[in-house]
């Protein structure tokens, strides 16, 4: 392997001259780029756009429950805009965010691969993405749809609104999903370096793995399932609608079978990045690599047998509830051992403190307070009292939005010099950090207190006593907004005028820091060969000094 | 933009594998995988099968008894033989017998071709019976409830199986005219390989879907 870094050296950094994003000049060769790492830039803006609209709407719905009554807004648009914000931060941005701009910028690299395996088929996933958004997009101008995220029917088949554009482009963003994944699990059996078998794979990349997997298996599911609606809002076939002799329950099955693992598609890689950059924060070997790798793939298969505790109140049988909340429980299981392991990670560690960590310390509390959470509504007799209220918005907002977020935020950080070889500033990304791990907090936890009181899901008013609460919750949202708009000033401005960062800033061991920050346009002048284990900070010579697992 | 002085270079090799054995696997991978995502899209149409087989029993029986069972007959052995002629085209590129290919996937053509004559003809009567499911249901020989249902699991089934048909011709089509124009010899045959394992998913999915909807 070449050096792992040049940190000592006193020679200033200096700026590659030519690197990907100047090999090729024009529009238009970003538009027919098979360059994984320009496709990752283009993820980059394309789903920070979809978080920002996702965004636009979680204000509004937060201004609109700052008093009991109507505020700015009446039910139908209510039912439009929480609608549009499920839709767009699940499919636009959750599920592509860390695989398709972290995954895809990165993996070759960490891998020491040129390219991923199918670089066209790339690109035709970026295509796909935009597709799919374009008409999710449409949907919302041509009237919006107010059935939620999760298309239940028979109501998403009788209502009104416009619902086949949007469950079209959801369709549409599966195929992208299917092809990036499909890419992402080839090229991790096929392009690894001379020297990296799967045991010297950088924990990012399991994570990606397993994620894939359930990207390939899961995703055709939802695909025909909204197809079905779709067809059955055309054509009125009846196939889920009792009335007729269908069983709106099966439609509920299929959907969270997908649903559900999607969420660890969501979250799996998101545990990839902290995996990663809590090594080199705390510059100390991973603490138990084997087994946070194995609990990743492990996520991924439980996270397949546990759709049915979305049906607890859907007439499911008792043992069937039982069964599915045991299963729920695994997940716990699995995600402790990775919790405990980042943390024996810190321990006695050289630990440096720069923003990714400071996310990373949010992420920690997030996932586990959030799983704690998790296992209280996996639990039957619990989730009857909390089902459909605020209760399991803000766990799904702390375990999923908030690790996910966090993760984003903690690869956007670590990784920024990486991609644009600059730096962020340090203070600000500090104070921007605070703010939101401070914001989520005082966003969801009063929501946690208000579904345990009482408040339902889904509606734009409220009997007078949860106004308080609600008001705290929609200052916490404020908080968090304020926040990411201090980040994209500051990342804006460091893009354009930040400290050359050099090609190892932060001195890590990771297999993508071998070659320079930006990488040239082939990833490698040479191939790489690997000779050390991932993630390790030991000094030639040393010795380990604590127990490797 | 480096390597490559070593080896003759090869035209069909990407920058980003070392050899083409390697880039054959990777493709092979990516094949299977797909094909994969494939089944499962059909698992949920399957899944409704099953489910509303349970629930309506009686039904599901009696409106199976109203296909065309010969249709569905002469529909099986016809996509089978296009799968070993398929196959065979494969064993001919292998060993760089060109003209050998090019009649097979002809042969497997025009047995798509013929399948979906049959099956279009198939739903031209279901039509003209009222077997279309929802609204315009009114087929007067089948009235038991769940009919509909079955009628709509079997429109669904078959038309995305024949959508899948349509896709593999066009494949197979594509493959065709890239082997008449001599691109594939025995020392690059991958993409007939490809189009072959996909005609044979078509193929599979059939074999499958046959029984439960004709014969059971």
């Amino acid at each position: 392997m070449s050096q792992p870094s040049q940190l000592h050296e006193n020679k200033p950094p200096v700026y590659p001259e030519v690197n990907y994003l100047n090999a090729d000049r024009g529009v238009w060769s970003w538009l027919t780029t098979i360059d994984h790492k320009r496709i990752g830039i283009m993820y980059l803006i394309s789903v920070m756009l979809a978080f920002l609209l996702g965004g636009i709407f979680a204000m509004a719905l937060r201004v609109e429950l700052l008093t009991p009554g109507p505020t700015i807004m009446g039910a139908n648009t209510y039912n439009r805009m929480f609608t549009l914000h499920g839709v767009v931060m699940i499919f636009l941005f959750m599920i592509p965010a860390i695989p398709g701009v972290f995954g895809n910028f990165l993996l070759p690299l960490m891998l020491g691969a040129k390219d991923v395996a199918f670089p066209k088929l790339n690109l035709l996933s970026l295509y796909l993405y935009w597709t799919g958004a374009t008409l999710v997009l449409a949907g919302m101008i041509m009237g919006g749809t107010d059935t939620g995220w999760t298309f239940y029917t028979p109501y998403s088949t009788t209502t009104p609104t416009t619902l086949f554009p949007v469950l079209l482009g959801i369709f549409i963003l599966g195929f992208s999903s299917i092809v990036t994944g499909l890419n992402f699990i080839v090229t991790i059996h096929t392009l690894r370096a001379p020297g990296m078998g799967f045991m010297r794979m950088q924990l990012f990349v399991w994570a990606i793995y397993a994620t894939s997997i359930i990207q390939v298996l899961a995703t055709p599911v939802i695909g025909l399932t909204v197809l079905l609606v779709g067809i059955e809002k055309v054509g009125g076939f009846g196939l889920f609608d009792a009335t007729r002799g269908g069983d709106p329950v099966l439609f509920e099955h299929m959907f969270w079978f997908y649903s559900h693992p999607a969420v660890y598609i969501m979250v799996l890689p998101a545990m990839g990045v902290v995996s990663d950059a809590i090594a080199t924060f705390a510059r100390k070997n991973i603490f138990g690599y084997k087994m946070i790798a194995y609990s990743s793939l492990g996520i991924a298969f439980v996270g397949f047998f546990a759709w049915g505790h979305h049906l607890f109140v859907s007439g499911q049988s008792a043992f069937n509830d039982g069964a599915f909340a045991v299963i729920s429980m695994l997940v716990g299981v699995f995600t402790a051992i990775k919790v405990f392991n980042w943390v024996a990670t810190l321990y006695r560690g050289a630990i440096s403190i720069k923003t990714p960590l400071i996310y990373i310390c949010g992420f920690l509390f997030f996932i586990v307070f959030g799983g704690m959470t998790g296992i209280a509504v996996a639990t039957v007799s619990l989730d009857v009292h909390w089902h459909d209220t605020y209760f399991v918005i803000a766990h799904f907002h702390f375990i999923m939005v908030g690790a996910v977020i966090m993760a984003f935020l903690i690869a956007l950080h670590y990784w920024f010099p990486k991609m644009f070889g600059r730096k962020y500033h340090e203070g600000w990304g500090m104070v921007a950090a605070s703010l939101i791990v401070l914001g989520f907090n005082a966003t969801f936890i009063p929501q946690f207190l208000l579904g345990n009181a009482g408040m339902p899901r889904r509606y734009y008013m409220y009997p007078e006593r949860f106004q308080a609460l609600n008001v705290a919750s929609t200052a916490g949202a404020s908080l968090l907004a304020f926040g990411f708009l201090i980040i994209l000033i500051y990342l804006i401005y460091a893009l354009v005028r930040g400290e050359v960062a050099g090609d190892n800033p932060w001195d890590s061991r990771g297999f993508e820091w071998m070659t320079t920050s930006p990488p040239p346009k082939h990833n490698f002048d040479q191939t790489p060969i690997i000779t050390q284990d991932p993630h390790s900070y030991q000094e030639p010579g040393e010795e380990v000094e604590h127990v490797v697992i | 933009m480096s390597s490559s002085d070593a080896h003759a270079p090869n035209p069909h090799l990407a920058h980003h594998y070392e050899t083409i054995e390697k880039q054959d696997y990777a493709v092979r991978l990516g094949m299977w995988l797909f094909l994969g995502t494939e089944v499962l899209l059909f698992a949920g149409l399957f899944l409704g099968y099953t489910v509303y087989r349970h629930f309506y029993h009686e039904a599901f029986h009696e409106a199976s008894r109203h296909l065309d069972l010969w249709a569905g007959i002469t529909n099986t052995v016809v996509l089978i033989t296009s799968s070993l002629s398929v196959a065979l085209a494969y064993n001919a590129i292998k060993q760089g017998k060109t003209k050998l290919c090019a009649g097979m996937l002809i042969f497997t053509i025009v047995c798509a071709f013929t399948f979906l004559a049959i099956k279009g003809i198939e739903y031209h009567h279901k039509f003209q019976e009222g077997a279309l499911p929802g609204k315009w249901y009114h087929y007067a020989e089948v009235t038991a409830p769940g009919a509909n249902l079955y009628y709509t699991v079997y429109f669904l089934a078959t038309g995305l199986h024949a959508f899948h048909v349509i896709v593999g011709m066009s494949i197979l089509i594509w493959i065709l005219s890239r082997v008449l124009r001599g691109h594939f010899s025995e020392s690059y045959y991958v993409p007939v390989e490809l189009g072959g394992l996909y005609w044979h998913l078509v193929d599979l999915v059939w074999i499958f879907l046959f029984p439960l909807l004709y014969l059971i």
